[in-house]
């Protein structure tokens, strides 16, 4: 029995001394960290961006968190992280911080495959997330309920999706609320009576984007200014950025940086 | 009509049975599902590579070694701290007001909700105390969740130990100290180790509270100071943006995979602790 | 000199023992306070009543009414109840009085296997598949209270099935013994003599099982739908406490991070209440 209860242990501790052998392999006191949290709709594309800069500065790593725009704002203004990410403009109390714009984006609204709705003018679409359209037969299609989706009220795409589309008007309390881009779009794309609205760049052939006022939300209408639903992605830094920052925001604004952005669907700094 | 009560016992005694087995029928379904959808994306590749394009490619790694590396600093951190707790408040204190009272809190606290410690040290530690999103963070967050548990059931364990044992030891001449150590705590292993091993695997499978003190960083934890998921926050991750279903299931199979063994070891020990000392 | 070795030895064990118990209360004092601190000030200042029954959660505009979702934590609860308590029980009868030796030693590991599974799992299978169910079959979203309460109702099975086997387990022998000599069956000893027994320990199971369901977060906003109206339907979408705290955590300041910690004060009275109660109701069974 003894044996058997030392082995055990023998084994918790090689595995655990494995793991304290990983840390000093990849102790960070030798490597440069930069800490990003913020925008769950930035985070994948300098998710993606961090992966590249990591291949060509392996002495650098690159930590990002989600949490949503305002929580990026908070972590950035409490020195809880390096650089915070927005998905809307800075209020302004929050203009204490250096704005650096890293791309453009739109707010799309999108809803299932399924759906044979084309395009919504955009009193219809504000009249939805206020609840006084609450069926699509209203607007064509079948006698169902809306399934409509927003985002958690500090989402940056919340706010410019309030911003430039619902104006003065709040969005009503009966509506569904998921806490990041991707839970929405998966919402989605498994109901065929739901709608919602998310990021450019994260539209693909699971869901269906809706026109507005009849301009396609796509490349083209965005770059042109044509579809008006656009924000900003913003980097967000307290005082003047550290030197480990500085150099992979310095990345992401150079071309390489961009053209990584442009080819996952977002509008460069330079268009 | 008055019905034979010798019939409805057998009716119910097949609704109890049918019952019986539609839980075991849900038990089994749910860890089928994972399996069969999760087992044919487990590799070697898998468990030991790190994660690309969030998630969508390459492997866990990073996140099994967070959670071991969360669960076993926390029971580093809290065993001590609990069992001392324990014994003190039943060998070296008397029943008074005052150890009711604390043992109405740690009651109280074993049933608090996971998202108020997530609440608590997010604002505490990770704001207040600047450690930002980190291991130290989640370390201590996870700590002072499992505390109430390990107190509550050794505390259980350790006044189930028959008086006659401690008499027979002071008898014989041993100190306070040493009735403890070599009389008190062998017999009360068993119970001791059962909370020790629910609270591995309810820190395991914490998600709320980890997820807002250690973050969601999808790199290894190198330091006390580096963010990291551990395998839940992975999954829910993973499960809530639909970023890839076949990894998703994949974790999950791992992560109650992880804790059925926790649960096999604790079994195991039990018994071979039991057996020894009875 | 060796008396005195011993002494001292015995001196500084006591003296560790009590930095390690004051510090490990000192933590869990300190989440208790900590709470409490944050929390309580929110409903000096603003009133208790306009807070626990106030309808309109709008914390960005001074807004701090968390009726709906309090509605909405007792609603999910009941929910998961109507659904646990029956089948929870029936399992912990089938457990004690009609299984087996051999059947008992298969279902008590399946059941801890079933409390260990991590609730984000519940919540996951969840969405795949209970969403689209009650979606395609009767309406809505799917994300719904009808969804969470059937999710909760799995997830506090294992807590109800083992606290009230226990129960029903300690009812003496001479009692079943008796009612059999005197020619009830089976059942009617299990209805008329056993439950009524064993009745305190079965309620606390309950009570024990609603702390449980109304302290869970992340099956929950998965899968209900995070509203903020209260339920009009069972097909309706709605926000708890918890999941309330847990989507708005990251990010609020000020005042609505108060609030955040008053949503806390009033799910820790719910959740001590309903312990006390669980708690008392099996300390007067065994006085009993």
């Amino acid at each position: 029995m003894p044996k058997i209860t030392r082995v055990f242990m023998l084994l918790i501790l090689t595995i655990f001394s494995c793991c304290c052998c990983n840390i000093s392999h990849n102790s960070s006191s030798k490597k440069q960290t930069v800490t990003i949290a913020g925008s769950t709709s930035v985070m994948p594309f300098t998710e993606k961006l961090a992966e590249h800069f990591m291949i060509d500065h392996p002495e650098f790593i690159i930590d990002v968190q989600g949490g949503g725009s305002t929580a990026g704002i908070q972590a950035c203004m409490n020195n809880t992280v390096n650089i915070g990410m927005s998905s809307r403009q800075l209020k302004e109390a929050e203009m204490v911080l250096n704005e650096i714009v890293i791309c453009y984006d739109g707010v799309i609204i999108v809803a299932h495959p399924q759906n044979p709705i084309k395009d919504l003018s955009l009193k219809q679409v504000r009249d939805i997330f206020n609840g006084k359209i609450k069926n699509w037969k209203d607007l064509g299609w079948v006698n169902r309920r809306i399934d409509a989706v927003s985002r958690e009220e500090g989402s940056g795409t919340r706010g410019s999706f309030e911003e430039l589309v619902m104006g003065s008007e709040d969005i009503d309390d009966g509506i569904m609320v998921q806490d990041s881009n991707g839970s929405v779009k998966e919402v989605i794309a498994t109901d065929p009576y739901a709608i919602g609205y998310i990021s450019l760049g994260l539209v693909d052939s699971n869901v269906k984007a809706i026109s507005v006022d009849g301009i396609e939300p796509n490349l083209k209408n965005i770059k042109n200014k044509k579809y008006k639903v656009i924000r900003p992605f913003i980097f967000l830094s307290k005082e003047r950025l550290q030197e480990d920052s500085k150099t992979f925001v310095d990345y992401v604004l150079s071309n390489d940086g961009q053209k990584i952005l442009i080819k996952e669907g977002l509008i460069s700094i330079y268009d | 009509m008055r019905v034979n009560p010798r019939f409805i016992d057998k009716i119910v005694k097949l609704g109890l049975n049918a019952q019986a087995f539609f839980t075991v029928g849900i038990l089994i379904v749910i860890v089928a599902t994972i399996c069969f959808k999760g087992f044919p994306y487990i590799n070697f590749e898998f468990v030991f590579s790190s994660p690309e394009d969030m998630g969508r490619r390459g492997g866990i790694f990073p996140s099994i070694i967070g959670t071991i590396l969360l669960v076993m600093l926390s029971i580093l951190l809290a065993t001590p701290l609990g069992v001392g707790t324990a014994i003190y408040l039943t060998e070296y204190t008397k029943e008074s007001r005052f150890t009711k009272i604390i043992r109405f809190g740690v009651e109280s606290l074993a049933g608090i909700p996971s998202i108020l410690y997530g609440l608590f040290g997010f604002i505490f530690f990770v704001i207040k105390l600047k450690m930002g999103w980190s291991l130290l963070a989640g370390v201590l967050t996870t700590t002072i969740m499992i505390l109430p548990t390990i107190i509550r059931t050794s505390e259980e364990a350790i006044k189930s130990v028959p008086r006659n044992l401690r008499l027979v030891s002071y008898s014989l001449s041993a100190t306070k100290w040493e009735t403890v150590t070599k009389v008190v705590i062998p017999s009360a292993a068993p119970g001791i180790l059962t909370g020790v091993m629910l609270s591995i695997g309810r820190a395991v499978g914490e998600t709320a509270a980890v997820i807002f003190t250690m973050g969601s960083s999808l790199r290894f934890p190198a330091s006390l100071m580096d963010s990291g998921r551990t395998m839940a926050v992975h999954f829910y991750i993973l499960a809530r943006e639909g970023i890839s279903m076949e990894k998703a299931y994949a974790t999950s199979l791992i992560l109650v995979l992880s804790i059925l063994l926790v649960n096999i070891i604790a079994y195991y020990i039990m018994n071979r602790v039991i057996s020894k000392y009875s | 000199m060796i008396k005195k070795y011993r002494f001292n030895k015995e001196h500084l064990v006591r003296a560790i023992l009590t930095v390690f118990a004051l510090s490990s209360l000192l933590f869990l004092f300190l989440i208790f306070i900590f709470i409490l601190f944050e929390g309580l000030p929110l409903f000096l200042k603003i009133g208790l009543n306009k807070i626990i029954l106030g309808f309109k959660w709008a914390p960005t505009k001074d807004s701090f009414g968390i009726f709906p979702m309090v509605v909405s934590s007792f609603l999910v609860t009941f929910g998961a109840l109507v659904i646990g308590a029956p089948l929870g029980l029936s399992c912990a009868i089938y457990l004690s009085e009609y299984s087996g030796k051999k059947t008992k030693m298969f279902l008590k590991p399946a059941l801890e296997l079933l409390a260990g599974i991590p609730s984000v799992v519940y919540g996951f299978l969840g969405v795949i598949y209970i969403v689209p169910l009650v979606r395609n079959y009767l309406g809505g979203s799917g994300f719904s209270l009808l969804s969470t309460s059937i999710v909760l109702g799995v997830m506090i099975l294992p807590t109800i099935i083992s606290i009230s086997f226990d129960a029903i387990v300690s009812v003496p022998k001479t009692y079943r013994e008796g009612s059999f000599a005197m020619g009830a069956t089976k059942w009617q000893t299990i209805y008329k003599v056993i439950i009524p027994s064993a009745k305190s320990g079965i309620l606390a199971s309950f009570i024990l099982g609603m702390g449980r369901a109304i302290g869970e977060t992340m099956a929950v906003i998965m899968i209900a739908g995070n509203a903020l109206k209260i339920p009009t339907s069972i097909l309706d979408p709605l926000r708890t406490l918890t999941g309330n705290i847990a989507l708005e955590l990251a990010y609020a300041t000020g005042d609505h991070r108060l609030s955040l910690f008053s949503t806390g004060v009033v799910l820790l009275v719910i959740i001590m209440i309903l312990n006390y109660i669980a708690n008392f109701g099996i300390k007067r069974k065994v006085l009993k």
